[in-house]
This record gives structure tokens, sequence and C-alpha cells, in this order.
């Protein structure tokens, strides 16, 4: 601000010094407060990998990522053990990807309905229901999954398909196990189906009314509008949601840590009990000796780098997609 | 809307004017095609709804002989075999840590979203943003361990540590909707301050934040929101407890209802599962109704 002149008689325009500095140091107490985002993210990459350094030295990055061997040392020193990160890595995805497979296509249904079909009463109780479900503490769904999912649901499903002419695939092959990856990504999709239906949902009501009146005015019925206008134009969006939740999935820990059965076996049936990133960490760093904690900080790790490629990836398509807000809640 | 096509009467035979009530067969498929694919996103929002029932529906059912009065106010016994007693401790350790987290991180994230808005178009602004945004998406268990490496391994298990992590997890949250909040005051409101000489400083604490001040309550909400319903971080940060724990960072840890029903689920015995799933309607409880104050505050919001 501009003060021309410091008139100092009576009924001129006055102004002091005072607080002149307030300006410069509230911008700059902004600033850091912003840096401080920054700095967060990159303390926490940098501490947790020169923890986890011994090991990487000691196995290799790569040998590591592909070793299929997981037994930790007693050692408060150095690396005794064997560390193999191939066997939750392989779970991690196997579930994310099964949970994206279900959750997306429902997201996709639930994104139209509410916005194309929903009478105008129904969307607002729509939204706040599906944001709710996200709003729902993971340990609730954990011990809703493994008194009533399960049991109830996924197991019986599970036995019916290992059983089924479908079995025969090596992919879907019986027995079917209580604690399994498929019994992981079944839950898993109904905790992250609020965020893939809520970016979806902003994408398809962001397409421009013109073009959605033309196509009906063109005699085009309501699917039509939706096929040919409606998602083609929201595509990029539903991608960046379906990274989304790929990354919430990569993430999501005490779900998978009561469902997926915390075997290393790493078989190639969807029904057999593995192990994920997430759920090695929750379930083993309790009794976890100094060396095995290295092994969790590597895998760790890890998992901020599958989920931070999947991330910033998901953004940069979101972004592309024109702006999308209130995503940051679900 | 209409549903069927016009064909061009030309199209016809010479000399047959179709009524418009007369549907074509292709138009008629296509109208047929129509309703089922409605009845088909019908079906998955049935789909995406139904487990939202049965998690409140089982949650609710499976509480009832545990929860109660003396649930909110005792400790849980100290075998699981043992009925009655209550999360007390838990409660206590998981409003003490996310408030903590709170008070930490609330004007943080204010004051980080008051540099994107007033100077919002600059790369590093561009750059923050984009960070906060792939900062919602990082493992909260990640977050966890990140915390346990840097503070953990010096102070101990205890509040303040898994406070910090709360905090860490809530940040990004806060930040994107206190932004988005800020974006929507009026410019008017802005200049009309600048204009009665105000400062930069003065506009934005005494004019903009309150005008954005009920969508920056709600987004800091669903912020405490999620907090209160992190469990895995904890796990790593602040351990657990068997007692009401008051200190700030004591070394020996600090209880949560997430950690207690955690190690409820996982023994055998019905009286500890039914303290868990006590444990369950009362973090939903909290979290539910904190999102739904949240709401009818922005409601009120005014601009």
């Amino acid at each position: 601000m501009t003060t021309p002149t410091l008139d100092k008689g009576p009924g001129g325009l006055r102004a002091s010094g005072k607080g002149r500095l307030a300006d410069p140091l509230f911008r700059w107490a902004v600033v850091v407060a912003a840096t401080s985002v920054l700095v967060i993210l990159a303390v926490m990459m940098g501490r947790t990998t020169v923890s986890a350094w011994p090991i990487f030295q000691a196995e290799g990055v790569w040998g590591f990522l592909t070793g299929r061997e997981w037994s930790t040392g007693q050692s408060r020193s150095e690396v005794t053990g064997s560390y193999g990160a191939l066997p939750f890595i392989y779970g991690t995805v196997v579930i994310s990807v099964l949970a994206v497979v279900i959750a997306v296509p429902l997201a996709l249904g639930i994104a139209l309905f509410t916005n194309e079909l929903a009478p105008w009463w129904l969307r607002k109780p729509l939204v706040y229901a599906i944001d709710t479900l996200a709003m729902v503490p993971s340990i609730v769904i954990a011990i809703v999954a493994v008194f009533f999912f399960i049991p109830v649901v996924t197991d019986p499903m599970g036995r019916f398909i290992a059983d089924s002419p479908l079995g025969a695939l090596p992919l879907l092959s019986g027995p079917a196990q209580r604690a399994s990856y498929w019994s992981a990504g079944l839950v898993l999709s109904i905790m992250i189906l609020p965020i893939i239906t809520a970016v979806t949902r902003e994408t398809f009501a962001n397409t421009p009314p013109d073009e959605r009146n033309a196509a009906y005015a063109m005699g085009a019925t309501r699917w039509e509008v939706m096929r040919w206008v409606i998602i083609p134009r929201g595509f990029p969006g539903m991608v960046g949601g379906t990274m989304l939740g790929i990354g919430r999935a990569l993430g999501e820990t005490i779900v998978v840590a009561f469902t997926v059965g915390s075997s290393q076996r790493m078989g190639t049936s969807l029904f057999f009990g593995g192990d994920a990133v997430t759920a090695v960490i929750f379930n083993t760093f309790a009794t976890a000796s100094p060396e095995a904690i290295w092994g969790l900080l590597a895998l760790g790790v890890t998992l901020f780098v599958m989920t931070m490629l999947v991330n910033v990836l998901a953004r940069l398509i979101v972004m592309r997609a024109g702006r999308v807000s209130g995503d940051a809640a679900v | 809307m209409s549903t069927d096509t016009l064909e061009p009467t030309s199209s016809g035979p010479a000399g047959s004017q179709r009524s418009l009530y007369e549907l074509e067969p292709t138009a008629r498929r296509r109208r047929i095609k129509s309703r089922v694919m409605a009845m088909v996103l019908l079906g998955a929002v049935i789909g995406g709804v139904v487990p939202l029932v049965i998690i409140l529906w089982q949650v609710v059912v499976n509480s009832g002989e545990a929860f109660g009065w003396s649930f909110l106010t005792e400790v849980e016994p100290l075998s699981y075999r043992e009925a009655g007693g209550g999360y007390l401790h838990g409660i206590w350790g998981t409003v003490y840590t996310t408030g903590i987290a709170a008070l930490m991180v609330i004007p943080l994230g204010i004051a980080a979203a008051v540099y994107l808005v007033e100077e919002g178009g600059t790369w590093f602004a561009r750059v923050v943003r984009f960070f906060t945004d792939v900062m919602t998406g990082v493992p909260s268990i990640f977050v966890g361990l990140a915390v346990y490496a840097i503070l953990v391994t010096r102070l101990r298990f205890g509040t303040f540590t898994g406070a910090v992590a709360l905090g860490i997890i809530m940040l990004p949250i806060i930040v994107r909707t206190a932004e988005e909040m800020l974006h929507q005051v009026p410019p008017d409101l802005r200049n009309a301050s600048f204009g009665l000489g105000a400062r930069r400083w003065q506009t934005t604490l005494k004019v903009v934040i309150p005008a954005a001040g009920p969508g920056i309550i709600t987004g800091c909400m669903l912020a405490i929101a999620r907090g209160a319903g992190e469990t895995a971080p904890l796990i790593l940060t602040a351990l657990g407890a068997r007692t009401v724990v008051m200190a700030f960072q004591g070394g020996n840890g600090q209880a949560d209802i997430g950690l207690l029903m955690t190690d409820g689920l996982r023994q055998p015995f019905d009286a500890g599962i039914e303290r868990a799933w006590a444990g369950g309607l009362t973090l939903i409880s909290l979290v539910l109704i904190l999102t739904i104050v949240a709401r009818l505050i922005n409601k009120r919001s005014q601009i």
C-alpha cells in the first residue's frame, strides 16, 4: 500500500509506520504453512527410506521386491533374516485390482443414476448415503466383515464359484478359504466405492448441458444420452477416479489385515489365503524385533512409492478432466 | 424427455401417415433398452447402498448387550472372558489424541489454504496444491510408520506421537476444503475491506475467513471425523493402553477405540468381542454425528 504524502498537520492524511511489518510477516507465516505440506511429505519419505536402508542394502532393491521369502531375524544391529516382499506386493495388487473391478461398474451406475435418472428428491440422500459410506471407520467395516460379510456373503459365493465349472480356471480354483484375496477384495470394493463414485459423478455433472439437450432433441433415449454423450465426456474423470480408488485400495490396512488370511503362500487362485503389504505391517509390528521393523519400514517405503505413482498419475488425469472439488474428504 | 424418434414421413409408404403414438420397431427396441439400462443402474445404486445398511444394522444389533452407560464410563476388565466394563479409556484416548491433532493442524491447514487462495496462480502454489491432493492418498499405515521412525524412536509411544500421525492424515483434507470455501468468498468483500484501509492480514483474518467460516468449520469437522476413525497409524504411534492415560507424552502409550476393538477382535472370547461391537457403535456414532453436524453447519453458510 502506498502512502503518498505524510502530512503531519491536523486534518491531513495520517499514516504511521506502526504495523508496517505485519503484512510481510503474515505473508511469511502463510508461505511457511503451505511449505510445511511439502516438508512433511519429504521428511516422511526421507526418514523411512534412511531407516529402511540396511534392508535395501542387504537384499538389493530388486532382490527385496522380487524375493519370495520373508523370515525376520532377531538382531538389533544387522540384517540376519531374509526379506522378500513379492508375496505381499502380489497380494496387495491382486486385492486392489479385484476391488476396482467390482467397484468401478457399481460406481459408474450410481453416478449415472444420481445425475440422470433419480427424481430430484432422491438425489441429495443418495449422494449423502454414498458419502456416509466413506466416513465409516475401517475398523468398523473390518468387524462387520469378519462376522457378517465373510461368513454370509463372500465365503458362500467363493465356494459356489470354486465348485462350479468356473473352478477349473487356475484363477478361480478351490478349495475356497474363508479369509482370502477374494474376501479381502470384495470387502475392499465397498471402501473404495465412494471416492470413485464422487469423482465420476462430478465429472459427469460437468457435461455441457447443451450437448445433453442437443442429444435429447435429436430423439436419443436416456440410455443413449448417457452412453454417447455423458460417458465419453466424463471418461477421463472416471479413469482418474478409478486410479484414486486403486490408491486407496493399495493403502487400506485394517480391513485387509483381518480378511486376507496372513499367508505367504502366494497362490494363483483368488480363493487362497494370502497377505498384503499393509496387512503384514499391521499384524506383525507389535511383536517385531528391531531388525524386523527395518523390514516393515522397507515395505512401507515400497507401499508409499506404489501409491505415489498411482496417485500422481490419477491427479494428473483428474486435473486434465477439469476441476473436480469435494473429493478431499471422501 | 421423449424417447421415440420421428422418421420423416416421406420415407414411409406413399400416402400412409404414421401416428406419433405408433412406435417404429427400432424406436421401441431403443426405448426398451433404455428402460432395461435404467433398471441396471438402479441395481447398482442398491448394490452401493445395501452394504451401508448392513454395516449400520449389524453394528446396532450386535452391540446391544455390551453397550450402555457403563460402557462409556468404565474401563475394560483385564480378562476378555469377563463381561461388563467398557471403553472409557479408549473413548478418552480417541478424543484426546484427535483433539490435540486438530489443535495442531487446523491453524496450519487454514494458513496453507490462505496462501493457496491469495497467491493461487504462482507455480509454487500449484506444486503445493498438487502435493496436498497427492497427500490425501498417502496410506495411513505409511504415515504411522514414518511417525514411528521420526518421533517414536526418540519419544516412545504416547498421545502426542499418535496425534502427529492423525494430524498428518487430517492436514490435506483441511487445506483443500478450506481452500474451496475461501475461493467462494466474493471479491467484493475483500475489495471493500481494502477500500476501508485494512491491511492484508486484517482483511484475511477479519473479513475473508469469517465469511467462509461455516464452510471451513465443516471441512475441519470432516477432517476430525476422519482422524477419529483412523486406527492403523495409531498401532505404530500410540500403541494402546489398558487404563485411562492423561499424560501428554508418557512413553507408555495411549488407548484408542479402534485399537481396543482390534485387540477384542483378535481373541476368541465372547465378552471381548461384544465389547468390540459396542466400541464400533461408539466410533461410528462419533464419526457420523460429527459428519452430520458438519453438513448442517455448511447448510447455514451464507455464501
